[in-house]
């Protein structure tokens, strides 16, 4: 535990990626005038990050084996009263193993993008877009305090903005990222509100400090109500998550940010941003920990995302938002997890997912660029002839997601569902449903994409949008799919290693072990899930050989039948099935409704109320009555005195006459000049008399 | 029937309500208003002149001496001013005389 790090090593690992993201965006683009072309400015970029990857690996090395550990300040901002605003790393299992992930995982998509992007013309602001995320995304994990938390926070938020409406000439791009934003400050609001809190509070925005804290502010209520300050906190900060990590019902940005290129759908919408909010609330488990409240709102907005999701993800055609909706559905399941106090369960299925979650996305925008940019899962069938490698990855990636025994999802997964089945809090039964449903839904949406895409008829060319589906790289027609260069499959197979065997090298450690023991603070006393788990657990190999028997395998094994079934055996079920559940069919197809409750309830209430303020308020109250009542008023005033100015010299006299005579008079009588003039004039009796 | 002190200030207070009078009611000519001032000091000078007398006191006859001076000067200004304005406007009725309306 002595072993400290290099602060020089851990600094250099967010800069070199925003010095690969300056030089890319300075001198790559008309910003500095073209000055670098293409190669070079991958080559910057990638090299960043590579670095970045690299000490972070060392990292890691250096903590799992090490027990290596670095909590201090690297800058000193500012001090306001007491409270301090600096810049510091944190690093510890959780850290280094996020930063291995998102270094990984950028690495990668940088090396796709290569590919995807070739016939892009932003293709070096891309670069330095996807190199200012990584930066963000670093300084976001590594930091040790809530003030460069919430830095990366919002600087991720920028990008992933930046990012969704990437072609700005799109309209839909355009909407869907000012949608993400919007979206994202409702969350950030309650984020914000949550370290206000804390600060206010403990004092402090530095965790070890508040965390340290955390038990005086249990007794605590927020002042002026009854509500425990603990759960007001925490459900604050889980707003914040919410709104990063796309939790019911703050999930409605996630879908339409499939606008944006696919690279940036894989690091920024599946595998990294996204898992920020998960991050976050793992990283505040002590104070979670205070608050069976807040753990139960976790547990239902989790269970709800989880399930609900999953369904929309049933009916897309598009292959993009099939796999966004997967996203929504497994971000879900990561929060259920939170929600039952089985933090580092919840991390160890945002770590298999980010991998195989990238790879799905990576594997669909190979598809896609296959495809001749058609989308649509409808035009697609027996692409594995001619994408051999896509296809295997994806297959691989699909038997992960859905928690086939052995691969990378089977154990995080597991673990979700037995630690909710553990837990005892009043939300737990909803969650376990949920949960267990899932497995299904999740299996049948996702073979349902893989056999449409992969297997079957072949159908690209019977698109009768293939026309409008161009993104205008010149007219391809409907030629046979073909596979994507080596840039695109190298990642694929990089991504498809890990998504296989990670959960089977890591679940011990990662679960059971010390790595995460001192970044997660779980309450034995009260939440079991943790212990339920270390008690069934009798090696990796052994929980994949009892997983054969549970209920989750044959929920899983019953989606892929039904997906086979249904759209390789007996094309035609679907659309009669579709035809007899027309309700359900059109509830889905909206939604649940909730982008029509956005736009017609939130959004046109916001503008009422704005044009009320603004007419009545504004307009009439401050502009009519205030601003232009009061000049009237004067000039009314005005306009009637005036008429005393005749500009005639005796007037003038006459009023001055009058005033002096008005003045003595009063002053004779009453003022205390009359009492002067009486007493110096009482000898002379005439003056009076 | 003894001429006292009442009737002088009486005598000053018609010489100087008349003056007053002579101001306001004037509309047509401005040395008319110049004599109404001269007037309103006369009244001032025979109240000066009749204290003087019952209180055996000279410094109010002096006093006279010294607002016969001011006026005189007042007045020689007053008609300087009255000869300019009428080079100027050609005119020295007071009813014409509102530059100063608002």
């Amino acid at each position: 535990m002595s072993q400290t790090l290099s602060s020089t090593a851990l600094l250099a690992v967010p800069l070199a990626p925003l010095a690969g993201a300056l030089l890319a965006g300075v001198l790559g683009t008309r910003f500095g005038g073209n000055r670098i072309g293409r190669r070079t400015t991958h080559s910057l970029a990638i090299l960043g990050v590579l670095i970045s990857f690299i000490l972070s690996a060392m990292t890691l090395h250096s903590v799992a084996t090490e027990g290596a550990r670095f909590n201090e300040t690297v800058y000193h901002w500012m001090q306001v009263g007491s409270l301090k605003m600096e810049v510091g790393f944190l690093v510890d299992g959780l850290t280094a193993m996020m930063m291995c992930v998102v270094t990984f995982v950028s690495l990668m998509v940088h090396i796709y993008t290569i590919g995807y992007m070739a016939e892009d013309e932003g293709y070096n602001r891309f670069f330095a877009y996807i190199s200012l995320f990584t930066f963000s995304m670093l300084m976001l994990v590594m930091s040790n305090n809530f003030l460069q938390l919430f830095f990366g926070w919002e600087a991720v938020g920028l990008v992933s903005y930046l990012l969704i409406g990437f072609w700005f000439n799109k309209p839909t791009a355009i909407f869907a990222n000012m949608k993400a934003f919007l979206v994202n400050r409702v969350g950030d609001f309650g984020f914000i509100l949550g370290i206000g809190l804390i600060a206010a509070f403990t004092g402090s925005l530095n965790y070890s400090e508040v965390f340290a804290q955390a038990p005086n502010l249990v007794p605590q209520t927020l002042p002026g109500t009854a509500w425990s300050l603990v759960t007001v906190i925490c459900i604050c900060l889980f707003i914040g998550a919410m709104g990063k990590s796309a939790q019911f019902p703050l999930h409605v940005w996630l879908p339409d940010s499939m606008e944006g290129p696919t690279p940036i759908s894989a690091l920024i919408h599946a595998a990294t941003m996204v898992t920020a909010g998960i991050f976050m609330v793992s990283r505040m488990s002590g104070l979670f920990e205070l608050s069976d409240t807040a753990l139960n709102l976790v547990l239902v907005v989790g269970a709800i995302t989880a399930l609900f999701m999953g369904f929309l993800g049933i009916i897309q055609n598009d292959i993009k938002r099939v796999v966004a909706y997967s996203t929504l559905s497994q971000l879900g399941y990561m929060t259920v997890a939170l929600g039952a106090s089985a933090y580092s369960v919840a991390l160890f299925h945002l770590m298999t997912h980010a991998f195989f979650k990238a790879l799905l996305f990576l594997g669909a925008g190979s598809v896609i660029m296959g495809m001749h940019h058609n989308q649509d899962i409808r035009w697609m069938g027996g692409v594995r002839k001619y994408m051999p490698i896509t296809w295997i990855t994806s297959l691989l990636g699909s038997l992960a997601l859905i928690g086939t025994p052995l691969f990378s999802g089977f154990y995080s997964k597991d673990s979700i569902i037995e630690a909710v089945a553990e837990s005892h809090l009043p939300a737990a039964g909803f969650a376990s449903f949920a949960v267990l449903a899932g497995v299904f839904v999740t299996a049948f949406y996702s073979f349902r994409m893989y056999f449409l895409v992969f297997h079957g008829a072949e159908r690209y060319d019977q698109n009768p949008d293939i026309h409008h589906a161009d993104h205008g790289h010149g007219h391809h027609g409907s030629h046979a799919p073909h596979e994507s260069p080596w840039v695109v499959t190298l990642p694929l197979v990089l991504l498809a290693i890990p998504s296989v065997v990670i959960g089977y090298l890591t679940v011990e450690p990662l679960l059971f072990g010390d790595f995460l023991a001192d970044a997660i603070r779980v309450n034995g006393e009260t939440h079991h899930a943790m212990h339920g788990l270390e008690e069934a657990f009798h090696g990796p190999w052994a929980m994949a050989l009892h997983a054969l028997t549970s209920l989750p395998f044959a929920l899983a094994c019953a989606g892929v039948a039904t997906a086979w079934y249904m759209y390789l055996v007996n094309p035609a079920l679907p659309r009669a099935i579709g035809a007899s559940l027309r309700p359900v069919v059109v509830i889905l197809e909206n939604k649940y409704y909730l982008d029509w409750f956005n736009e017609n309830v939130l959004a046109r209430g916001a503008r009422a109320l704005g044009t009320a303020f603004w007419q009545g308020g504004d307009r009439r109250a401050i502009d009519g009555f205030v601003v232009n009542g009061s000049w009237k008023t004067v000039a009314a005033l005005a306009g009637w005195v005036r008429r005393a100015q005749s500009g005639y010299l005796y007037h003038y006299a006459l009023v001055m006459a009058l005033g002096l005579f008005a003045l003595l008079t009063v002053s004779l009588w009453h003022g205390p000049l009359a009492l002067m003039l009486r007493a110096s004039m009482a000898w002379f009796p005439f003056f009076w008399n | 029937m003894t001429i006292t002190l009442g009737h002088f200030l009486s005598l000053g207070a018609v010489l100087f309500a008349l003056s007053i009078v002579g101001i306001f009611m004037n509309r047509r000519n401005l040395i008319v208003l110049l004599m109404a001032i001269e007037l309103m000091l006369l009244a001032v000078n025979t109240n000066f002149v009749a204290f003087s007398h019952y209180l055996n006191d000279m410094n109010g006859q002096i006093f006279v001496f010294f607002i016969l001076t001011v006026a005189a000067a007042e007045s020689a200004i007053g008609l300087a001013i009255l000869v300019l304005l009428f080079r100027n406007k050609s005119s020295i009725s007071v009813d014409e005389l509102n530059t100063l309306k608002g």
